[in-house]
């Protein structure tokens, strides 16, 4: 803190608000210009957790890029997931079966209640309610355990693939899933008693941080923050993707564009999404989650198909390689290979069952020879818990991406947010940064 | 979504005419570098407009795709007085490729910190180049080396 002569006579003070703060989730550095407790000039200053995603994209087959999309926005992980498979499949010219893109569905709602239970529970914890922080990460607890149970791991998810899904639904896991969600709508609703009427929770959040819908939209605003302001953008209705239009659902909007109706977003989305996944167990078709892998040929009878110049035949089909690596069935003919490796990795029990689905998943993932992604670019939008995610992949033909741009969410509103606490006090702050959820992860790549 | 190439001086008057006509949301812009390929200009820098209806939450016209080949120098003229978001997106642009943006008094790198040399995005900025780092002024009588071997803590 350090305090400033101005030329008028008075003293404006410098305050430090960051990196290392606890209300600063994560690391993100304010530089705020104070007269008394009002906010005069705001500089923000990111950047502190910046891993160089978009680089080490570069440097990696396709499919090793989705764990990282992991650690963008770590509290919502399966959405970004499913955002860069879905623009790598853009590219490819894939289309995953029906089954696959409700599963996807169901992971990304997972993933957006997990999310708005964090920011409404961090939210509220930033303001003094520990006891809300304490209902609502519990049952976050047990929808990341849903989550466990489903990709097996909590947060470093990494369950849509190129052309699929890791795998399907367990064993059960539709009845867990209605029982979380009881204790979900429990533990919202005892937060809607605790919060929603709460006169020190109220005078913290209503009317503080208040945007125009018009100033929103020309930051790039997205999500529930530009829902809050009473225009009813969504991805998911915009620009439907996966099965998103033959599902019902509500798009809650606020009015004011305050922290309190962002608040209330959050909130009645949390419980639309949970209806999205219940709509999807009863809608959910049979049949495979991934693209198939392609037909099996012995390399041997390729060789002789392409010999014969019976390209018609083998192409698009997937050679049957010895299990030694060596012999007729591999490179027995040049261009007789069918489509190379195949474009989704095997399920996980192929790979430890079967010699095929081993090599297989070699195949997929070894060095200069995985998935080759035509020459081009594709960007797809995906409705992030935070606002538009989108995930912009260049090819250039090879195994490895040449360029991936991930838009996140809550760049742009972070690039707003001196507008929302300029003029404020310093305490508003707190409540504002809470409604923004900026996630250093994907702020900061 | 429609696509549009662009040389590098029409882009600010393409953009501008597209916000006159409602284009009123910047969704994204970014760059590539294609000097891996050999092209000439080596930058593909990329806009996308939108025009989000703020009643319906609808976009009524598809969504525009503004594309341009430039280098380093002299750069684009920066959107910032159509899109206050540009601001940064070009802060980034210029931080992970050094494509320079006139019409704007300064600029500051966005995500990488103000003592780094190079722009990191660019093909030829080796993946594993390291730049030490800032962190407290080195003190003359501890010196701090940044290859010593991490403290191991024991527990027992």
């Amino acid at each position: 803190m350090t305090e400033e002569r101005l030329k008028d006579g008075r003293t404006a003070v410098l305050l430090n608000m960051g990196p290392s703060h606890p209300a600063m989730h994560g690391v993100i550095r304010l530089i705020l210009e104070l007269e008394g407790e009002r906010v005069k000039s705001t500089e923000v200053e990111i950047g502190y957790l910046h891993r160089a995603f978009e680089k080490h994209a570069e440097a990696e087959p396709w499919n090793n890029v989705v764990p990282w999309t992991d650690r963008l926005n770590y509290v919502s992980p399966l959405i970004n997931n499913v955002g860069y498979c879905l623009a790598v499949e853009k590219l490819l010219g894939v289309t995953v079966p029906e089954r696959g893109q409700y599963l996807r569905v169901i992971a990304s709602e997972l993933s957006r209640v997990t999310d708005h239970l964090t920011c409404v529970a961090a939210n509220a914890m930033e303001l003094g309610a520990f006891t809300v922080f304490l209902y609502l990460i519990k049952s976050r607890e047990v929808l990341y355990q849903l989550v466990d149970d489903l990709c097996g791991a909590r947060v470093t998810v990494s369950y849509a693939r190129v052309g699929g899904v890791k795998a399907d639904l367990p064993a059960g896991f539709e009845a867990k899933c209605r029982s979380a969600f009881a204790l979900v709508r429990e533990s919202v609703r005892d937060a809607d008693r605790l919060l929603t009427k709460n006169r020190i929770f109220m005078d913290r959040v209503e009317g503080t941080g208040i945007i125009s819908r018009e100033d929103a939209a020309a930051y790039g605003i997205t999500g529930p923050f530009l829902r809050s302001t009473g225009t009813p953008y969504d991805v998911r209705r915009a620009h439907p993707y996966l099965v998103y239009d033959k599902l019902d659902f509500e798009v809650p909007v606020g009015s004011r564009g305050d922290n309190f109706d962002r608040y209330l977003v959050r909130l009645a989305e949390l419980e639309a999404s949970m209806r999205i996944v219940e709509q999807c167990f009863e809608r959910m078709p049979d049949g495979p989650a991934s693209v198939e892998l392609s037909e099996l040929v012995k390399g041997a009878v390729m060789s002789d198909l392409g010999k014969a110049g019976r390209i018609s035949e083998i192409a698009g089909k997937h050679v049957l390689t010895c299990p030694s690596l060596e012999g007729s069935c591999d490179h027995g003919h040049a261009g007789a290979r069918g489509g190379g490796p195949s474009v989704v990795l095997p399920a996980k029990e192929e790979v430890y069952g079967s010699i095929e689905g081993l090599m297989n998943q070699f195949e997929g993932v070894m060095w200069t020879w995985g998935l080759k992604v035509p020459a081009g670019d594709a960007y797809v939008p995906v409705e992030g818990a935070n606002g538009e995610l989108g995930f912009h992949v260049f090819s250039d033909g090879g195994n490895r991406p040449y360029r991936v741009r991930c838009r996140p969410p809550c760049l742009y509103i972070m690039a707003a947010l001196p507008k929302l606490i300029n003029g404020g006090t310093v305490a508003d702050i707190i409540a504002t940064f809470g409604s923004v959820n900026m996630i250093a992860g994907e702020l900061d790549r | 979504m429609e696509l549009r190439k662009v040389e590098p001086a029409a882009v600010f008057e393409t953009l501008a005419a597209l916000k006159a006509e409602g284009y009123n949301v910047l969704v994204d812009m970014t760059a590539a570098d294609y000097s891996a390929q050999g092209r000439v200009p080596r930058f593909g820098v990329v806009y996308r407009a939108a025009c989000l209806d703020l009643e319906t939450g609808l976009e009524p016209k598809p969504r525009v795709e503004v594309r341009c080949e430039t280098d380093a120098e002299p750069g684009l003229r920066s959107v910032r007085q159509l899109w206050p978001i540009a601001d940064w997106l070009e802060r980034e642009v210029w931080d992970m490729f050094g494509i320079r943006f006139t019409d704007r008094p300064d600029i500051k790198r966005l995500l990488m910190y103000e003592e780094f040399v190079g722009h990191p995005l660019r093909k030829d900025y080796p993946i594993k180049k390291r730049q030490p780092l800032i962190g407290p002024k080195e003190d003359p009588e501890n010196p701090v080396n940044l290859n010593k071997e991490k403290q191991r803590v024991e527990y027992d």
